[in-house]
């Protein structure tokens, strides 16, 4: 039978419709929410000295979750204090001991795994299936990980002797709180430091439902601290004189500020900060999988993520056919309630957080880079922002340049190696790249000339507690994870 | 008769090797007589023969592949869950060690120190590769780095003092590294290894890893010894033990480590890296760097 | 100048087509596993699967007994009048005329596997001979298998006349193409066999994963890079190639995955009959089961279904 015409359909003509649409699929599991939250210092939940509390939201639908204490100086010095008066019991533990208690609280916390997905999803906004299959799990991973490091230190720095440092100070972002917390804490205790740390302001739940784990696991009182509050609390965690290292993760611009605040002290730190990585696409990628790729590189968690691909380079010869693919995917992107289980993309973190995006997007429009948005309707109530790309963009554009830390992809092509190489670190960060080929050795190149701490290669957004994570140039520096990021919480003598 | 003199028969287990997964005797219907520390009988044990061993192999053998592509994680939950399983029955395990004749104290010691060893290789699951691999800086426009991999079906042959600790220090850090074990438990107190072969069906290790036999050296060391498909054997042996298995290795090329006569199996001294990394072959990759 | 060997060729057809990351894809169809389908949305896709379904009895003992009870359950699955019928039945060629007598007249075709059916280790002329009598037989649609073995030895211009053969024999006849994925082994060869087949079939015309009579048969992965094979190919040329996995697919929420990855790669146009089935046997028992949960609420044991190998 002849290929006849009218047998034939418009061509790329997909029809992405509702002929067969999801039922919503809410997960149900109770986040055993208490309407209030505490201090958790020297093991129990005290009142905070100021005597103030602030609200914290669900960024799905505005509603408040719960009140959160706000530590001020006289919180976070008790909580020094606390740390300081505990180091001494548990730095003396065999190693061994300590890892035991590690290993309970990566099992129990493993034990309550949807309840604190729900409780992650509903503070932060985050899809369920993310909360559920990547941050809790991977938190468990990393507190499992380094419970086993604990009775093995003398193999960390072999001919030398390590030491813990003291108390650490540490305060950490709000795009991933329960796994931000377990890459701070897991490390730093298994090497014998106490800790004094914050959560962010919006996010600080997760944190407070763990020190209910690290009571139940018998964690010796004052060990682990968590202050709440937002940036005074974080600077005073920082600044405070008992501490005998500072890591913080977060934007570049705190990180700065941080580093200014204690220039005139000898303390270590670890800074985890920005990122606005390149993820390049080559002509002999597998292009369907470098598609799945750069969606899962930027979409991830609504792109609350330093890591984030956020700016494709593509090869010229492929540009219009992975750009095409890219719409026809994130057509299937479903946009809304972070508790449904089929949701793709939760709600941004916070208002303010939407209003940056908005802002960067609007300059993007305006300054000339053509956007694309996939048809999709947004929730009435919550912060949401639809996928978003741009094509024609150069190396100037602000969306190019700024991390907007939002669901939002810039494109730009390439057509050598060497323009790749130089288009990609033409960045003050270099916190991560992604690299799509179907040749080996040109992956190998990439990633000898590439400027970040992280390369992937025909993968993106990928994590392991035994895979050193961190930043080149202003994406800050140290460590998080393996045998490296252990010795970044580490006397070494 | 009264009911004071009316006292009630007890169940006695008929103890079974754990081989491939399942309970079995010796397929040789074969047993021999144990007593305990005081001379009573106590049992008959399965005397297992060649042929068991044989078995044994091919269970080890085709568990292996899975074993060893399970993730180092993956590896060192399912240590962590034996350990578990150990802990919650260690009352059992220690009123065992004391009926064959370790003192109480000992037998307590011994116990938690079984727990924490497999606790510390869980640990060493996903860690040894990053301090026995490298990578490795050569002359030229190459990436060459080693890695690791599990050498197979390893023999393992514990002592007699501790029967219990000795066998778990020996299995533990030949499984954490993805080999497959064929052990064969103290001659003089295997009642031990028969529970542990219940925890270890217990504890998400999948069948087949480990498997363990009873029965005598003298039968059976000499096929441990032979048998080619055996890649490794890690033995606490005597001289005469080990001049059979340096012998019959060479026949395979087949790896051998031997317990010190004077291990102290009860220190921290008994464990760490230096095991694994007798269980482990070396592999180095080249590959071009250009565009 | 490029050479002209068979090799060659498929280094060729490999370059033009791109190469899949199997990783990646094994990836990318977990996601399809976390999608949670629910009530309305369940009833929906659970009575398309049930209408996609090619009731299939591939054995040698079958008989003409057999064949009546395998039509009986195609056009009533269930005593519920409203459950829809299966697509078709799937049967051997000397099966065609007993199948052909028991469904005419019905919505359920008549599927017959031919061309030497598993293996295709025959003469082109007797595999053709047989589809032709299968044709003669009554049968709506052929399911041939290709040549594995000039596919591997990078003779794809054989792969491609012999199919070409097949689709002129089969007249009216609509052709699915059996890749027996698990001799192919690789998802690259997945893709490029996908390609020559839809190079000489016909719209409206399928390709389907395997036979069901080797070790591994339809999964996800595999199932992905052929949807995704007919979506570049549809993109291109504007002509729509149907899809059918089969075997291994035993269970209702298995079928709701593969329809997952139907939805999402090739979209609506596709969640039909006329564009994918499944080639399966105990498959309808447990969407029927899984439906009759969700009327009456209760779960069912699988005895109350016709025909069932587990009936404990």
């Amino acid at each position: 039978m002849p290929k006849s015409k009218d047998t034939r359909e418009a061509r790329g003509r997909l029809i992405f419709g509702n002929l067969w649409e999801f039922d919503p699929a809410p997960e149900t599991a109770d986040p055993k929410l208490k309407p209030r939250y505490d201090l958790f210092i020297g093991g129990k939940f005290v009142r905070p000295k100021t005597e103030k509390y602030f609200d914290s939201i669900n960024p799905g639908n505005e509603r408040k979750l719960s009140e959160i204490a706000l530590a001020g100086p006289a919180d976070v010095d008790a909580a020094y204090r606390a740390a300081s008066a505990a180091f001494k019991g548990w730095s003396a533990l065999p190693g061994g001991e300590r890892g035991k208690y590690l290993f309970r609280i990566a099992r129990l916390l493993q034990d309550r795994a949807r309840e604190f997905a729900v409780a992650e999803t509903m503070d932060g906004g985050k899809p369920i299936k993310e909360s559920r299959d990547f941050d809790v799990p991977m938190a468990a991973a990393h507190f499992f990980y380094h419970a086993g490091w604990a009775d093995k230190l003398e193999y960390v720095a072999p001919g030398r002797t390590v030491k813990p440092l003291g108390v650490v100070g540490q305060v950490i972002p709000w795009n991933f709180p329960l796994l931000m917390l377990a890459w701070k804490l897991a490390p730093a205790l298994a090497m014998g430091n106490c800790l004094v740390l914050k959560p962010a302001e919006t996010t600080s739940i997760t944190a407070l439902k763990l020190a209910e784990i690290l009571q139940d696991a018998g964690l010796p009182d004052g060990v682990v601290n968590f202050v709440t509050g937002a940036g005074e609390t974080g600077a005073a965690v920082m600044g405070h004189p008992a501490a005998a290292k500072v890591a913080f993760t977060g934007s570049t611009e705190v990180g700065k500020a941080i580093m200014r605040q204690l220039a005139g002290t000898d303390r270590k730190m670890t800074m985890e900060l920005g990122g606005k990585a390149a993820n390049i696409v080559f002509d002999d990628a597998p292009i369907d999988q470098a598609v799945e790729g750069i969606v899962n590189g930027i979409f991830f968690n609504q792109g609350h993520v330093c890591c984030a691909g956020s700016r494709l380079l593509v090869q010229e010869s492929v540009a219009e056919r992975i750009v095409s693919k890219l719409k026809t995917r994130i057509r299937m992107l479903r946009v809304g309630d972070p508790l449904d289980k089929n949701t793709d993309l939760g709600a941004i973190n916070s208002k303010a957080q939407l209003n940056t995006i908005k802002r960067l997007v609007a300059s993007g429009v305006r300054e000339g880079a053509t956007m694309y948005q996939p048809p999709c309707v947004l929730p009435q109530r919550g912060f949401y922002f639809p996928p978003t790309l741009f094509t024609n963009v150069t190396q100037s554009h602000k969306v190019a340049r700024e991390e907007i830390f939002g669901p939002v992809l810039s494109i730009l092509t390439f057509r050598t190696v060497d323009e790749a190489i130089e288009k990609a670190n033409n960045t003050p960060y270099g916190l991560s790249a992604g690299v799509w080929t179907d040749k080996g050795s040109r992956i190998l190149r990439m990633s000898t000339e590439l400027k970040a701490g992280v390369v992937w290669a025909n993968t993106f957004n990928r994590f392991d507690p035994s895979s050193p994570f961190g930043g080149y140039k202003e994406s800050g520096f140290g460590r998080e994870g393996g045998r490296q990021g252990l010795l970044d919480y580490a006397s070494i003598q | 008769m009264s009911a004071k003199t009316m006292s009630r028969l007890s169940i006695t287990k008929t103890p079974k090797v754990y081989i491939g997964g399942a309970f079995v005797r010796s397929e040789s219907a074969r047993t021999y007589k144990v007593s305990d520390a005081g001379g009573a009988f106590f049992a008959n044990m399965p005397q297992c023969t060649r042929k068991d061993l044989r078995n044994a192999v091919e269970a080890a053998a085709k568990a292996g592949p899975g074993w060893a592509k399970r993730t180092p994680y993956n590896r060192a939950q399912i240590l962590y869950r034996l350990a578990e399983m150990i802990e919650a029955r260690s009352a059992e395990l220690v009123a065992s060690l004391v009926q064959f004749g370790a003192r109480q104290a000992d037998a307590s010691k011994g116990m938690t120190v079984c727990v924490d060893r497999l606790i510390h290789y869980a640990g060493w699951a996903d860690k040894y590769e990053q301090l026995i691999g490298s990578v490795n800086p050569v002359a030229s426009a190459h990436f060459n780095f080693t890695v690791t991999e599990p050498m197979g079906v390893v023999g393992v042959i514990a002592p007699d003092t501790p029967p219990l600790l000795g066998l778990i220090s020996m299995i533990a850090p030949v499984i954490a590294c993805g080999n497959t074990v064929v052990a064969l438990a103290s001659e003089k107190v295997p009642y031990p290894a028969i529970l542990l072969g219940e925890m270890l069906a217990t504890s998400d290790l999948p069948g087949g890893v480990v498997n363990l036999l009873t029965g005598f050296r003298k039968e059976l060391i000499p096929t441990f010894a032979t048998h080619a498909h055996i890649r490794a054997v890690y033995a606490a042996a005597g001289d005469e033990d080990r001049r059979t298995l340096r012998l019959g290795a060479a026949s395979s090329v087949k790896r051998v480590r031997f317990a010190a006569a004077d291990t102290r199996w009860f220190d921290d001294s008994a464990q760490g890296l230096g095991v694994i990394r007798d269980f482990v072959e070396l592999k180095t990759t080249w590959h071009p760097i250009g565009s | 100048m490029p050479s002209r060997t068979p090799k060659a060729a498929h280094a060729r057809l490999l370059d033009e087509i791109g190469s899949v990351d199997q990783v990646g894809i094994e990836e990318r169809v977990a996601k399809f596993t976390t999608r949670s389908i629910k009530k309305t949305a369940k009833v929906w896709g659970l009575r398309m699967a049930v209408s996609m379904t090619d009731l299939t009895t591939l054995e040698g003992k079958d008989t003409p007994g057999k064949i009546e009870s395998l039509c009986q359950k195609a056009l009533h699955p269930h005593d519920d009048p409203t459950f829809p019928s299966v697509a078709a039945v799937c049967v051997y060629p000397s099966m065609v005329r007993h199948a052909k007598a028991l469904v005419t007249g019905s919505t359920v075709k008549v599927a017959s596997v031919a061309t030497a059916f598993p293996s295709g280790q025959t003469h082109f002329k007797t595999r053709i001979a047989e589809v032709k009598g299968a044709v003669a037989d009554g049968a709506d649609e052929i399911d041939m298998v290709i040549n594995r073995g000039a596919f591997l030895s990078g003779d794809f211009a054989k792969v491609e006349d012999e199919i070409a053969g097949v689709v002129e024999a089969c007249g009216s006849a609509a052709l699915k193409v059996i890749l027996e994925v698990s001799e192919l082994e690789t998802y690259d060869n997945i893709r490029a066999a996908s390609f020559i087949a839809m190079g000489a079939i016909r719209p409206g015309d399928f390709i389907k994963t395997s036979t069901g009579k080797t070790t591994l048969n339809a999964t996800l992965g595999n199932n992905q890079v052929m949807l995704e094979a007919i979506r570049d190919y549809f993109v291109d040329t504007g002509i729509a190639i149907g899809m059918k996995p089969a075997g291994g697919i035993k269970t209702a929420k298995q079928s709701l995955q593969f329809l997952i990855a139907v939805k999402e790669t090739l979209g609506d146009a596709w969640l039909t009959p006329k564009r994918y089935r499944f080639g399966a046997s105990s498959l309808l028992n447990d969407l029927l089961r899984q439906l009759e949960k969700e009327k009456s609420g209760a779960y069912q044991a699988p005895y109350y279904f016709s025909d069932a190998a587990e009936s404990y």
